[in-house]
C-alpha cells in the first residue's frame, strides 16, 4: 500500500545554519492518525510547515522529497504546489485567536478559500459552510458565520477552524498542536470532536503536540522527535506498553500522571539526554561527510 | 542561532561606522569652522561670482565647491551652514525627546489622572498644524537660534509623548513591573529602573529622527526666511538663493542639499546602529 | 510569633474587576465580580493546590492573597495582620515576607537586566548584608551555576528562566510563596526538575507555598490539600489524596475526566 504523505529524509535548515530537521522519514496512509511528539525546539512544527509550505523566510529545505499522493511536492512549480496542497491538505492551528482575522466576519473566512483558491460557486461554499458548522456541533450556525471573531469563546472559534479545515475534503490536516491554548475541558470536547470528524471524513491526521496523554488518547502511531531528528517511530500501543528509545522511555516518565502520586516524576536524565545528543551529532557528521 | 546573529552585529557595524563617520566629520569641521573653511563665509566678490566647482575648467583655486552669485564661498558656507545645523540638532533634539519622553512615560506607566490630562494635552497640540504653529511661534518669539530651537521643541514634543506611552504602557503590562511590586519597589523606582532602560531603544530611536527634522526644520525656516538674519550662512538659505539661479549655477542649490540629505539619513542610521550594536535584547 | 494561627487567613473574600468589554459609551465599565465570597486559610509550612479552569478566578485570587490587587470586600490576614486595604507604602515592609514566582518566567524577567541584577536588587532594597553571597547561595539552591549572574534572560532556556524566578523569590527568605502556574509554559523534562526542585526548597526554607495550577496531575505530585475554584467560588476544599480518590463535586470530577492520562487503555469517552 503506498502511502498519501511520504516524507524521505527530509532536510530543513536555517538558511546558512545548522539544519533543524536531520533527515526526517514519516509515512502517513490515508486515514491514519499519525502524532508528531517532542519538546520545544525539537522540530515538531515545522514537518507541518514544509508540508504545507509555510516555512518562515529564515529556514529553507535542503534536502529531501515530501510525497503526497505520490508527486514530490518540493519539485512541482509553485503555482501547481499551492493548488495541490489547497486541495489535499489543511491546518488546525494552535491559537485560535490569532488564526482568525478580527476584521472579517467568520463566514468569508471559511467560504473564501473554496471560491477563490478551489472555484466554487459561492452558494455551494456558503451552504458547505453551514453543514460543517453544523458538524461541529455550533448552535446556530447562521448566525456564527455572520460574527465577528471576537464575539465566540477560545472553544467556539478553535470549531470554526476545525470547520474550516475540513471544508474542501482535504486528504490530510495538520493540527499543530490544537488544544495548547485551552482549558482542560475544552480541551477534551475539542479532541473528541477532532476525532468524530477525522473518522467521519477519513481524514488522515498528522497531530503534533507535546503531551503524551493527548497522544495516547488520539493518535494510532506517533514518530518522537529530538533535535530534528526522528527518534523513535512506532504505534501507540507500543510505545505505552514499552517505549523503544530510551529518550522515549524518559520522555513519557516525567509526564506527570495523577493516578500514581508517589515518585512517578522523574526529570529525563542527564545521561540520556546526552547518549540522546549523541546520537543526533553522530547522525549529523554522517550526513555531512555524505554531502560531500 | 549565534551566526545570525554575528551576521546581524557585523552589519550593525557598517551602518554605525559610514553614519558615525559622516557625523563625526560635520561636528569636527562645525567645530574648527574658522580654521577649516578656505574662505570668510560672508566675503562676497560680484568679479568672482557663480564660479564652478574644483573639477570644472573655469575653476578657481581657493573656492573647492564653487561660489554663489554673490560670489561667497560655497564650500565655507556649507562648513558654516553645519554649525547652525548641528547646534539645533544637538539642542533641539535630546530636548524635545527629554519633555516628551517623561510625559510619555509617566503617562503611559502612572495612566489615571496623570495620563488624561497628558493625552489630552497631546490630542489638542497635535490638532494645530505644525508649519503655521512654527511659522506663529516665531512671528512671536523673533527669528533667532533659540526661537527655532523652541518652535522645534514645542512642536514635536508629542511624536515622543506618544510613543513612549504606547512602549510604556506595553512594558507596563509585563510581568516584570509585577515582580517589582511583589519586590517592594516603589513606583517611582519601578519606572525609572525598570520601564525606561525597556523604553530607552524607542527612544534613542526617535530621538535620532528628531534630530534630523530637526535639521530639515531649520533648513525649511531658513528656506522661508524665518530663521537667523538674511546673510548668515545656514543650509536652508543656500538652498532657497541656489533656487533662484539653478539653471546657471546648480552647485550653490546642490552641495547643501546633499549635506542635507547625508546629515538628516545619518542620524537616523546612527540610531539604528546603535540599538543593533548596544540593545542586549536583539528583536 | 504565634505558631498555631495560620499564615493566611482569607475570610469571605470578594474581588470585583472593571468589565472592560462592558463598557458603555459614556460612564465607567461594569463591575464583574470574580471572587464570589472565599473563605480558606493556609497553615505554617503548608502547600495548597489551587486549581480551576480559565476563568475560575485562581490567578486573580493569587494576586489577591499577595495584595497585587485589592479585594472589594472580606479581609485577607497575613500572619495575623489585616491586609485587605493596606496601602502599597505600608505593604513595603511586608513584601520581603511574600513573594510570587510567574507563569511566564520570560516576561517576569527584565529583558535588559541581567541575572545578578535580577536576584540582587529586590535584597538591596530591603537591606540585606552580603547580597554577592545570598545571590551565589540563591543561585546554587536553584542548581544554577554561579556564571549565570552575568547573563540575560533571553540566554536562558525556559527551565533555567523559571529557576531564576525561583531564586529572586527565595533569596528574600520570605514566609510565603505564591508560585502561579509555574510549570505550564515548560516542557515535560524541565517541568519535572522545576517541581522537584521546588518540593526539595519548600522542604528546606519551611516555606508556606500556595500553588496555582490548571493541571491536577501536578497538583497532586506536590500538594497536600487541593481548593477547587469553579467561576469564583470554592467548590471543593479538601486533602488532596480524598480529593482524587473521591472528588466531592462534580466540577472536580469532571476536571479529572478532562486530564487525558498518558495511557491508551484509559477509558476517555
Amino acid at each position: 500500500m503506498s502511502a498519501l504523505l511520504d516524507i524521505r529524509n527530509l532536510s530543513v535548515a536555517l538558511k546558512g545554519g545548522p539544519r533543524l530537521l536531520r533527515s526526517v522519514s514519516l509515512a502517513v496512509a490515508a486515514g491514519e492518525v499519525r502524532g508528531l511528539v517532542g519538546e520545544s525546539g525539537a522540530g515538531k512544527s515545522m514537518i507541518g510547515k514544509a508540508l504545507l509550505g509555510i516555512l518562515p523566510r529564515s529556514v529553507e529545505v535542503v534536502d529531501g522529497q515530501i510525497l503526497l499522493d505520490g508527486d514530490d511536492l518540493l519539485r512541482l512549480p509553485p503555482a501547481e504546489r499551492r493548488r495541490r496542497i489547497g486541495q489535499r491538505a489543511a491546518l488546525i492551528p494552535q491559537d485560535p485567536l490569532t488564526a482568525l482575522n478580527p476584521a472579517h466576519r467568520v463566514g468569508p473566512q471559511i467560504t473564501d478559500r473554496l471560491v477563490d483558491i478551489l472555484r466554487w460557486p459561492r452558494a455551494r461554499a456558503e451552504a458547505r459552510a453551514l453543514d460543517l458548522l453544523a458538524e461541529v456541533h455550533i448552535p446556530d450556525p447562521g448566525r456564527v458565520m455572520k460574527s465577528y471573531p471576537h464575539e465566540l469563546s477560545g472553544g467556539m472559534r478553535q470549531r470554526v477552524l476545525i470547520a474550516s479545515a475540513f471544508a474542501a475534503e482535504p486528504a490530510l490536516i495538520v493540527a499543530d498542536e490544537p488544544t495548547t491554548a485551552l482549558d482542560v475541558t475544552v480541551q477534551k470536547q475539542i479532541l473528541r470532536l477532532i476525532a468524530e470528524m477525522q473518522a467521519r471524513h477519513h481524514t488522515a491526521l498528522l497531530f503534533v503536540t507535546h503531551d503524551l496523554g493527548v497522544v495516547s488518547k488520539v493518535c494510532q502511531n506517533l514518530s518522537v522527535l529530538y533535535a530534528g531528528k526522528v527518534v523513535e517511530d512506532t504505534t501507540v500501543r507500543d510505545f505505552f506498553r514499552a517505549p523503544g528509545h530510551p529518550y522515549s522511555a524518559a520522555l513519557l516518565a516525567a509526564t506527570p500522571k495523577y493516578t500514581d502520586p508517589d515518585g512517578s516524576l522523574t526529570p529525563v536524565p542527564e545521561a540520556v539526554i546526552a547518549a540522546v545528543r549523541a546520537e543526533v551529532e553522530a547522525a549529523e557528521t554522517e550526513w555531512q561527510h555524505g554531502r560531500r | 542561532m549565534l551566526d545570525g546573529r554575528g551576521a546581524i552585529r557585523r552589519r550593525a557595524g557598517a551602518r554605525l561606522w559610514l553614519s558615525g563617520g559622516w557625523l563625526l566629520l560635520l561636528v569636527t569641521v562645525a567645530l574648527f569652522a574658522p580654521l577649516v573653511a578656505p574662505q570668510d563665509p560672508l566675503a562676497q566678490d560680484l568679479m568672482s561670482g557663480r564660479l564652478p566647482p574644483f573639477w570644472s575648467a573655469q575653476a578657481e583655486p581657493g573656492f573647492w565647491l564653487g561660489t554663489d552669485s554673490l560670489g561667497r564661498d560655497v564650500l565655507s558656507r556649507v562648513i558654516w551652514g553645519a554649525r547652525v545645523a548641528l547646534t539645533v540638532a544637538c539642542i533641539a533634539g535630546p530636548l524635545t525627546a527629554l519633555i516628551g519622553g517623561a510625559l510619555g512615560l509617566i503617562a503611559g506607566f502612572y495612566r489615571g489622572w496623570a495620563d488624561r490630562i497628558i493625552s489630552r494635552l497631546v490630542d489638542i497640540w497635535m490638532a494645530f498644524p505644525p508649519v503655521l504653529f512654527s511659522i506663529l511661534l516665531i512671528a512671536v518669539l523673533g527669528t533667532g537660534l533659540t526661537s527655532i530651537i523652541l518652535a522645534i521643541v514645542v512642536i514635536d514634543w508629542t511624536r515622543f509623548a506618544r510613543v513612549v506611552r504606547a512602549e510604556a504602557m506595553n512594558q507596563g503590562a509585563m510581568d516584570y513591573v509585577a515582580a517589582a511590586q511583589v519586590a517592594g519597589f516603589s513606583r517611582l523606582r519601578t519606572m525609572t529602573a525598570e520601564i525606561l532602560p525597556n523604553v530607552l531603544p524607542t527612544l534613542v530611536a526617535l530621538l535620532s529622527l528628531e534630530m534630523g527634522i530637526s535639521v530639515i526644520v531649520e533648513a525649511i525656516l531658513s528656506f522661508v526666511n524665518l530663521s537667523l538674519s538674511t546673510d548668515a550662512p545656514t543650509w536652508g538659505g543656500m538652498i532657497a538663493e541656489g533656487r533662484t539661479s539653478i539653471h546657471q549655477a546648480w552647485w550653490v542649490l546642490a552641495f547643501p542639499l546633499v549635506a542635507l540629505f547625508l546629515t538628516v539619513l545619518s542620524f537616523s542610521q546612527f540610531g539604528e546602529g546603535l540599538k543593533d550594536r548596544f540593545d542586549p535584547v536583539l528583536r | 510569633m504565634d505558631d498555631a494561627r495560620p499564615l493566611i487567613e482569607v475570610e469571605n473574600l470578594r474581588l470585583s474587576l472593571p468589565d472592560l468589554a462592558g463598557k458603555p459609551l459614556i460612564g465607567p465599565a461594569p463591575k464583574l465580580e470574580i471572587l464570589k465570597g472565599l473563605s480558606f486559610a493556609i497553615p505554617r509550612g503548608a502547600v495548597l493546590g489551587i486549581v480551576g479552569g480559565s476563568g475560575s478566578g485562581k490567578s486573580t485570587l493569587g494576586r489577591a492573597l499577595i495584595r497585587l490587587l485589592e479585594p472589594s470586600g472580606g479581609a485577607i490576614r497575613f500572619d495575623g495582620q489585616d491586609i485587605t486595604h493596606l496601602p502599597e507604602a505600608d505593604l513595603r515592609p511586608l513584601r520581603r515576607r511574600m513573594q510570587m514566582i510567574f507563569q511566564d518566567p520570560l516576561s517576569s524577567l527584565n529583558p535588559r537586566r541581567r541575572v545578578g541584577g535580577i536576584i540582587a536588587g529586590p535584597l538591596r532594597l530591603h537591606g540585606f548584608d552580603a547580597i554577592d553571597r545570598r545571590v551565589d547561595a540563591a543561585l546554587d539552591h536553584v542548581g544554577l551555576p554561579r556564571s549565570f549572574r552575568g547573563r540575560y534572560p533571553h540566554e536562558l532556556s525556559g527551565g533555567q528562566r523559571q529557576r531564576v524566578g525561583i531564586a529572586r523569590a527565595i533569596a528574600l527568605r520570605p514566609d510565603f510563596i505564591l508560585a502561579d502556574e509555574i510549570v505550564s509554559g515548560l516542557d515535560v523534562s524541565s517541568q519535572a526538575q522545576v517541581l522537584n526542585l521546588l518540593e526539595g526548597l519548600v522542604a528546606d526554607l519551611g516555606l508556606t507555598l500556595a500553588f496555582i495550577s490548571h493541571d491536577l496531575s501536578v497538583i497532586r505530585r506536590l500538594c497536600r490539600n487541593v481548593l477547587v475554584l469553579h467561576r469564583g467560588e470554592i467548590a471543593e476544599h479538601a486533602p488532596t489524596a480524598q480529593v482524587f480518590a473521591a472528588p466531592r463535586a462534580a466540577y472536580t470530577r469532571e476536571l479529572l475526566d478532562a486530564i487525558p492520562l498518558p495511557d491508551p487503555d484509559q477509558p476517555w469517552a
